[in-house]
């Protein structure tokens, strides 16, 4: 104390005080930057609506931990249009014109995200689409950027035909929804059936009230096909697997599955538990080693400990990785550009590889994915009853594409038996 | 492709999703059947029987047992909303029809709300020793969980309709049915003897609602999916029979199933409506009332 005079001793005390009273971070005196969005939080969607809600609050709060986006703080808006493309136009007028967003992330699923893109490509919006299919195909918006890793029929499910014409099948079965998904990826399925030189034993749409597929499983076993494709709901999934684990699909079927939504929920994937076993199916992302993207692994980590409190699966894999990258290439496009003008932000988009947690995306002239990569996977030695297993490699093998592979199609039948 | 044999195995299924659809359906045959309540929650009750089995089974409950518990709450739960509807609605008078269909159908939105905010919007599913499993008769396999709804479908259907004829309780609400004033004359309270019928409809709710999770997974939005079906059920019966009931549960379910398999599955939904269409216009009061 005899060097320092109790001037700067008080001085310096009063700094150190002040650093503890004043918050830990000082925001700029601008106004945050809001990012605008609406996904389902009620509705059947709402599942994915909610997982996606977390992760994009998750990222948020990692941008202004960072010190925010140029300088200033982050702020997601949110609104439930419960999966509904009679809201979502409107909540996106709301939005732009009175919340004054900065940004936008197109609302969740394709139904709801369809409807605003007349919307978006009238304003010249910046738009990041969040697991929507062919949504920008219609409007051709020149400022739409997917950040699911699919574009057209082909590279959903081409995976699965390519192991069918591998595997020698000779003959398939077709059973799908009456919805307008399935029905745009079963024209997709039939054609590269085509192209593969199969012959289609059996084609059969179903209505979405359907109640037991026991008849219809019956039917394919009957028309004794090498591999069945199925597009379905989560609930129908459920319901499919269920019926042919008791009626069974016929001794010569090598593949089954292909684009059956919901054997990515954790719920659907912990009570199906071992009847899942030789399914082949696509997905979004596995904990295989091949996917290791920088990132995924802290993240859903993160998720699976927030995830309770939220109500929503702890595994996360099919919906909030992509949600938090959405987030990310628009989070990475500002960063690069310093600038919030969405034409700007678009220019940069189209020209340039952004990394992410799902990893790197480069977009094609339609603005889906210049390299799509939905994975095909075959569920192995599952047991009941047990949600963890799936944290675990090996449990969901990826066969297709070359890329990602972690192992081979084991045919549907002899999968079953082991 | 079509077979006599599919024909048959067609037929088959059909009589089992029949029971299943007359299961379901009972408890309505006496809310709506019997005491004219137009219990548009009927389905949405269905649905939170279904999620109270699976509550019941995630403590390793098997679901028939859980069925089994679940009936006196569900009996009472039932007294409580119909003495709320007589008291705000009935009692009333003239319009309590229309003003009843919005009450039911704020009581099945309200299910769906906190069956969303409790258990969330994820699919539930339950697991039995008979779920997932099939007997095997030559070539043909039947899932063991329809089997067991034939079973408890016949047994409830019976056991309803021995109350109802047999029982001076159950003699009194098939009464009401016809004659509330008659009722009261032989000294019988017809407020209490609704009361007491709307929590039996309820009860075999219950009973409906376990089928239900024992057939198919679950979701909080379900409801819509049985609200026509269980309608057009009891409708085709005849407001208030009980076995009436299992037979339109039956025709309805082999038609669907008959024209599933051999014009598409895309049809089989009309079939219910087409069903009521057409007994509405031929046969108003029903194919098995008098």
């Amino acid at each position: 104390m005899t060097n320092v005079s109790k001037r700067t001793f008080l001085h310096g005390m009063g700094l150190g005080l002040g650093a503890l009273v004043l918050p830990q971070r000082v925001w700029s005196q601008e106004s945050p930057i809001k990012v605008g969005t609406s996904m389902a939080l009620s509705g059947p969607l709402a599942s994915g609506g909610r997982q996606s809600q977390l992760a994009l609050q998750m990222w948020a709060e990692d941008v202004n931990a960072r010190g925010g986006l140029l300088g200033r703080k982050v702020e997601i808006v949110a609104y439930d249009d419960q999966g509904s493309p009679s809201q979502s136009p409107g909540i996106f007028s709301k939005l732009v014109d009175l919340d004054k967003v900065d940004l936008l992330i197109a609302p969740y699923g394709t139904v709801p995200a369809a409807a605003i893109m007349p919307f978006a490509k009238e304003r010249r919006l910046l738009m990041i689409g969040h697991i929507g299919y062919q949504i920008n195909s219609k409007a051709k918006h020149d400022m739409w950027f997917n950040n699911s890793p699919w574009s057209d029929a082909e590279s959903w499910v081409g995976g699965f035909f390519r192991l069918g014409k591998s595997a020698g099948v000779k003959k398939v079965a077709f059973l799908a929804s009456d919805q307008e998904f399935a029905q745009n990826i079963l024209a997709g399925a039939k054609s590269l059936a085509k192209s593969a030189g199969f012959e289609s034993v059996y084609e059969q749409s179903y209505p979405p009230s359907t109640v037991d597929f026991s008849a219809m499983i019956r039917a394919i076993r009957a028309a004794a096909p090498d591999m069945v494709f199925v597009g379905s709901y989560p609930a129908d999934s459920t319901a499919i697997i269920r019926a042919v684990n008791e009626i069974g699909v016929g001794p010569n079927v090598k593949l089954f599955g292909g684009a059956m939504v919901g054997l990515q929920y954790a719920s659907i994937m912990q009570s199906l538990g071992s009847q899942l076993n030789g399914v082949v199916n696509y997905t979004t992302y596995v904990p295989e080693k091949t996917m290791a993207f920088p990132g995924i692994k802290d993240f859903l980590d993160r998720f699976a400990k927030r995830a309770p409190a939220a109500n929503v699966e702890t595994l996360g894999y099919y919906v909030a990785p992509f949600a938090y990258a959405s987030a990310q290439i628009l989070e990475r496009a500002v960063t690069a550009t310093k600038s919030l003008k969405h034409d700007v932000l678009a220019d940069y988009l189209r020209k340039n590889e952004i990394s992410t947690l799902v990893g790197p995306i480069r977009w094609g002239a339609d603005g889906e994915w210049a390299n799509p990569r939905v994975v095909m996977v075959q569920f192995r030695d599952i047991k009941d009853g047990d949600l963890e297993q799936f944290r675990q490699e090996g449990k969901q093998v990826i066969l297709e594409p070359q890329q990602f592979k972690t192992g081979n199609l084991i045919p549907f039948q002899q999968a079953r038996r082991k | 492709m079509f077979s006599f044999e599919l024909l048959f195995e067609a037929v088959v299924f059909g009589l089992l999703v029949g029971c299943f659809y007359a299961a379901i359906s009972l408890g309505l045959s006496i809310a709506f059947g019997l005491l004219d309540v137009p219990h548009i929650a009927h389905a949405a009750f269905l649905v939170l029987a279904a999620y109270m089995t699976f509550l019941l089974g995630s403590y390793g409950l098997d679901p028939l047992v859980a069925a089994v518990l679940i009936v006196i709450p569900f009996f009472f739960f039932g007294v409580l909303v119909y003495r709320f509807y007589y008291e705000a609605f009935e009692k009333r008078g003239a319009d309590a029809g229309v003003r009843g269909i919005a009450f039911f159908f704020g009581i099945a939105f309200l299910v769906q709300v906190f069956l969303s905010m409790k258990f969330g919007l994820d699919q539930r599913t339950v697991s039995a020793p008979y779920i997932g499993r099939s007997l095997e008769l030559g070539d043909m396999r039947i899932p063991w969980r329809l089997i067991v709804v034939l079973c408890v479908a016949i047994a409830l259907t019976v056991g309803l309709k021995l109350y109802l004829s047999k029982t001076f309780q159950g003699r009194a609400i098939r009464a009401v049915a016809q004659d509330a004033w008659a009722l009261r004359i032989v000294g019988a309270n017809p407020v209490l003897t609704k009361q007491w019928a709307f929590g039996i409809a309820t009860a075999a709710a219950a009973i409906g609602g376990a089928l239900l999770i024992i057939v198919s997974p679950v979701e909080p939005s379900l409801d819509r999916v049985y609200i026509g079906r269980t309608f057009c059920v009891v409708v085709l019966a005849g407001l208030g029979s009980m076995s009436g009931t299992l037979v339109a549960g039956l025709i309805l379910g082999v038609i669907e199933s008959l024209v599933l398999t051999m014009f598409g599955a895309s049809w089989a939904p009309a079939v219910a409506y087409g069903l009521l269409l057409l007994v509405l216009a031929i046969r108003p009061q029903g194919l098995f009332r008098q």
